[in-house]
């Protein structure tokens, strides 16, 4: 949204750039467009990447726990619900920076140093806030509208009083405008040990506070009854982000402060469950990104790092968010798939024991051979996928190909479907005498959850249910089983229903 | 001021927006007790132990724990906390959040030791769910979750218990298990105060009982305040009047 409105601020003034009202913004404009890339030459990559400089490995050092604290800070923002908090503060920075830097002269300090920047910023972010709590709370305005307006009007009030400084005669006001986009390359040493510090004792209190948090994060009524200031704690994690987001100022800008915050969280969250090994990679997504991003930027010295640095956390982010072990994409594929997979080799073994069970025949059951056509008519499947299955549960020993083109279970298949086939009946007898399904619905009531059946949940019905078995210790059904005209008619009726077996005769 | 009385409460109201929630209640809960807390939705029952607790401000009245502020016996009371107030999806173990109920004795900043996860597994085994500790708590079901929740109390090993609506939602097994919980808490003469929903069970499970509908319609032992009458009084008559008068009081609030 902010990046939106500092470009339409942007094209205005080039278009009616002859107005001397707009000739400023220009200003301001032209010194952030004015980046002109050359590719660096070996020697530079050189230099940056084996660390040759002093100031870059303060630069990179500075950044990179910068990203640390980010991450850190941002898990606990991100499940406490207020990531978008930590954007409407860095946006509301602005005005500060301005302002310190005009007032900074008259109070004899000097306006171009980094920490009266940096207080003016946490002046004016902290301002912000405290308005959003206001209009939260004095109006009936909820939190995203109250976030929308603080945000844009700080934004808004900083763009202007950044124009107004670049008029200032004895300005010199070159290089404000990094705040707003990030530039590492214009840091100095001493800019870059500041944010070290604060970076590093922000570890420290949230390494201390490591439980405390935690509880206020999971359940604040249980905190609040332990004892715990919920409120004192609750402005505590706000400071931290305050301290985050004005050391980022420098070397990620105030538009993409929030990324540092929410992306490692976010992209950690796809790894693990456990919160502690969470805040791990999210801290080492954000560090990995901050080294990169100043790394960039001492390359490149007129990209911006905020940019860069965003880019490798996103970047990041899109592969977590595929790859992820406990909840990427590509694992809860994998998981459907495997739920499937199982539950149409379920679906087989059942058939061709029901199959068994309508020839009412002495013989050996691993001697019947049913044709392939029959269970093909017995779901709605396709054939490819009955004949994949077929071949799946022959390679797992399961059944066999007879040479007449039929299959026969194998007596490892046969004791699996049995088991299987019990399972579904004693869930079936289930919703028949305790949740009233009726008989011939509930085979299809069955088949929607018999195949999520846990090892306990089959104990507790054999319980409940002591029934009469069978010959291979399965229970009886419940409902008819199709005609037990036998094999040969069924296979014929192609136009069958699915369904058809499940209803009533 | 009696420093035997598990629970005390005097002329309690608690107000929300000027809408008065609880009103008045006056309660005391002897020791060596399981009492039910029941009345109908919205009656103030989950509000009544939060006010307890000082966790909503208190517009008028007095509440003592063993003769003291809550502020002073705090280490005398567990919390289980209603189970949908936590988001079920935060990335922790079960046994990390067992071993919550130790922060204040473990203290600020240090970390969780091995003895402090000793006892957080001792209460994991004594509601039953032992083989879970490690188990992240997204896996859970529904029982299990509140038993979590109901070993993370028995940790802190108070003396007086506040649980709002232990039984709500829970399968059979985790039922009885809390009943048999409660029953040992009441045989190593602690107290009990329970927020419960299911009306039929309540003769079995408690020895005493507060009728609630804002205000404390009867409180007693079960048997004698258990009556038909009484729950026709707290589910039936709800105080029209007084929530019209409320309702317009806050409409002209809105639009002030």
């Amino acid at each position: 949204m902010s990046v939106l409105l500092i470009l339409t601020v942007f094209t205005d003034g080039f278009q009616i750039s002859d107005l001397k009202f707009h000739s400023s913004l220009l200003a301001v404009a032209e010194s952030l467009t004015n980046r002109s890339i050359t590719w660096p030459e070996w020697g530079q990559w050189k230099r940056v990447l084996l660390l040759q400089d002093y100031n870059t490995r303060v630069v990179m050092l500075g950044t990179g726990l910068l990203g640390m604290a980010a991450g850190l800070v941002g898990s606990f923002t991100l499940l406490r619900r207020r990531a978008l908090m930590g954007d409407a503060l860095s946006h509301a920075t602005l005005p500060g920076v301005g302002l310190a830097f005009l007032l900074a002269p008259y109070l004899g300090l000097d306006g171009k140093s980094l920490p009266i920047l940096l207080t003016g910023a946490a002046l004016s972010g902290t301002l912000g806030v405290v308005a959003i709590l206001y209009i939260r709370n004095l109006t009936r305005l909820k939190e995203d509208a109250a976030l929308g307006i603080v945000l844009s009007v700080f934004f808004g009030a900083g763009i202007a009083i950044l124009t107004i400084v670049q008029q200032v005669p004895s300005g010199h006001a070159a290089g404000l405008e990094s705040f707003i986009y990030g530039k590492t390359a214009s840091m100095i040493a001493s800019d870059a040990q500041l944010i070290a510090v604060a970076g590093l004792l922000s570890v420290i209190i949230i390494a201390l506070l490591f439980k405390e948090l935690t509880l206020l994060c999971f359940d604040e009524g249980f905190a609040g009854a332990r004892g715990y200031p919920v409120l004192v704690l609750d402005l505590l994690l706000m400071a931290l982000v305050v301290v985050v987001t004005i050391i980022g100022l420098q070397a990620v800008g105030l538009v993409l402060m929030i990324a540092l915050l929410v992306i490692p969280a976010a992209a950690a969250r796809f790894w693990t469950h456990d919160l502690k090994r969470m805040m791990l990679i999210s801290s080492g997504i954000g560090g990995v990104g901050g080294l990169a991003g100043s790394a960039m930027s001492a390359v490149f010295p007129n990209l911006p790092s905020g940019a860069m640095i965003v880019i490798v956390c996103s970047s990041l982010f899109f592969f977590s968010l595929l790859c992820g072990r406990s909840r990427g994409v590509l694992v809860r594929i994998a998981r459907r798939w495997e739920l499937n997979r199982s539950v149409d080799r379920q679906h087989l073994l059942r058939g061709m024991y029901e199959l068994l069970e309508t020839r009412e025949s002495a013989a050996d059951p691993a001697e019947i051979s049913m044709p392939f056509s029959q269970l093909l008519a017995m779901r709605t499947w396709s054939s490819f996928r009955l004949s994949r299955q077929i071949e799946r549960c022959r390679r797992h020993g399961l059944l066999v190909r007879r040479d007449d083109g039929g299959l026969s279970l194998t007596d490892a298949g046969l004791a699996e479907a049995s088991r299987l086939v019990h399972e579904h009946r004693l869930w079936e007898l289930y919703l028949i005498t305790q949740a009233d399904v009726a008989p011939g619905r509930v085979d299809q009531a069955a088949d929607a959850i018999e195949h999520v059946l846990e090892p306990e949940l089959i104990a507790q019905l054999e319980q409940l249910l002591a029934q009469q078995r069978t010959s291979r210790g399965v229970v009886a059904s419940p409902h008819p089983l199709e005609s037990s005209a036998g094999l040969s008619t069924v296979s014929a009726d192609k136009s069958q229903s699915p369904f058809e077996k499940d209803r009533m005769p | 001021m009696n420093a035997s009385l598990p629970l005390s409460v005097n002329d309690l109201t608690v107000a929300w927006h000027r809408k008065p929630v609880i009103w008045d209640v006056d309660l005391e809960v002897q020791p060596g007790q399981l009492v039910g807390v029941v009345g109908p939705n919205g009656a103030g029952k989950s509000t009544l132990l939060k006010a307890i607790m000082d966790l909503v401000p208190k517009a008028s009245g007095r509440v003592e724990i063993f003769g003291q502020t809550y502020r002073q016996s705090r280490h005398r009371v567990g919390y289980v906390p209603q189970r949908e107030s936590v988001d079920w999806d935060f990335p922790i173990s079960v046994l990390d959040v067992v071993t919550m109920g130790l922060y204040g004795k473990i203290g600020w900043c240090m970390p969780v030791r091995r003895r402090h996860r000793d006892i957080a597994r001792k209460a994991l085994e004594q509601v039953g769910i032992s083989e879970l500790a490690n188990r992240q708590i997204s896996q859970l079901s529904g029982g299990q979750q509140q038993r979590t929740f109901l070993a993370r109390a028995l940790v802190q090993d108070a003396d007086l218990y506040l649980m709002d609506e232990p039984f709500a939602a829970v399968d059979a097994a985790t039922e009885k298990a809390i009943v048999e919980i409660l029953r040992e808490m009441r045989r190593a003469g602690k107290t009990a105060l329970v927020i419960h929903h299911d009306l039929p069970t309540v003769p079995e499970y408690f020895d005493s009982v507060v009728l609630l509908n804002m205000r404390v319609v009867a409180s007693g032992p079960t048997k004698d305040v258990f009556t038909r009458e009484n729950l026709e009084r707290t589910y039936g008559g709800r105080l029209t009047l007084l929530d019209e008068a409320t309702e317009a009081m806050r409409r002209r609030e809105r639009t002030l």
